[in-house]
């Protein structure tokens, strides 16, 4: 494996840089067909609210998906992701208005281990929702 | 109802191996948004030390519904009602990255069932390895089963 970040470079408190995903229907649509999960709550506005929705909600490993992301942009070989783990704590509401919902994610550095691994706080917003109540990945770098 | 006790040890090994084709990869990839080459490129992921295209951190979630028929989930004697449950936690632990061609088998167990409040929680831990036994991962799912803790039963009771 070959990460591009040093773990003699890192410290506890680096930053991961933050990113800003738009998530609209057909992302979901698409997740449902690549994922295999068709639950009806993540493409059909009538079922979800009648189960006590607010609307369309994004798949938890579609969020998990994007999250890792931040990780793996920032340390370019995702074969370091060695372990990866989130808490779900608060639906990414999806609505079908042309704009859909905006997932901000961002990390930071918050133990190094041994054998050049550290361990990347996660976390995740959609507006006033925190989407993660936890969520940590352990990176192997160079 | 709360769930039934009885199941946490037990094991549901899927009938058959999953093969990770290079065109699923790439159409999670797509899905997920994520443009890494490593995903896509055979050479990209060889430049990385891997022997070919290597799969997201979060792919084997495609075998979690592969297999969803032969999980203990669907199993009635469990009592898990579906329209009640909400993902509660996902974790991976990656021995070494999935890439295509890998035959992976899955075993599934039911590790835990516990109270929350006035939820249950379901823990499984699934063992992924390659048909020839080399360890893959290891992917635990927590599912929150909401009011069937038996304390939520006795305060409607």
């Amino acid at each position: 494996m070959a990460a591009a970040v040093r773990y003699a470079d890192v410290e506890v408190g680096t930053e991961v840089p933050a990113v800003d995903f738009a998530v609209q229907r057909v992302n979901l649509v698409r997740y449902c067909g690549a994922s295999g999960d068709f639950n009806t709550i993540h493409w059909n506005e009538r079922f979800a609210t009648s189960v006590g929705l607010p609307n369309v909600i994004a798949h938890g490993m579609y969020t998990m998906a994007e999250a890792a992301r931040v990780v793996t942009d920032w340390v370019g070989d995702p074969g370091a992701v060695v372990e990866y783990g989130v808490r779900f704590s608060s639906p990414v509401v999806v609505p079908d208005d042309g704009v859909g919902a905006t997932l901000t994610v961002s990390g930071r550095v918050e133990e190094k281990l041994a054998d050049n691994r550290v361990v990347v706080g996660l976390t995740a917003t959609s507006g006033d929702a925190k989407v993660f109540s936890g969520a940590r990945a352990v990176v192997q770098l160079a | 109802m709360p769930l039934n006790r009885d199941f946490i040890g037990r094991s549901y090994p899927a009938s058959a191996p999953y093969e990770v084709g290079r065109e699923k990869i790439r159409e999670f990839a797509t899905a997920i948004g994520d443009a890494n080459p490593a995903y896509v490129d055979a050479d990209a992921a060889r430049a990385l030390g891997h022997p070919d295209v290597i799969a997201p951190p979060t792919f084997l979630t495609v075998l979690t519904f592969r297999f969803f028929d032969e999980s203990s989930i669907v199993d009635p004697g469990l009592g898990l009602e579906y329209s009640r449950v909400v993902h509660g936690e996902q974790r991976f632990v990656h021995h070494r990255p999935v890439r295509a061609g890998d035959r992976l088998a899955v075993t599934s167990r039911v590790a835990d069932i516990r109270d929350a409040g006035r939820n249950e929680l379901l823990t499984t831990q699934s063992e992924v390895t390659t048909v020839d036994s080399e360890r893959v991962a290891t992917v635990y799912n927590t599912l929150v089963s909401r009011g069937t803790a038996a304390s939520a039963a006795q305060q409607e009771a």
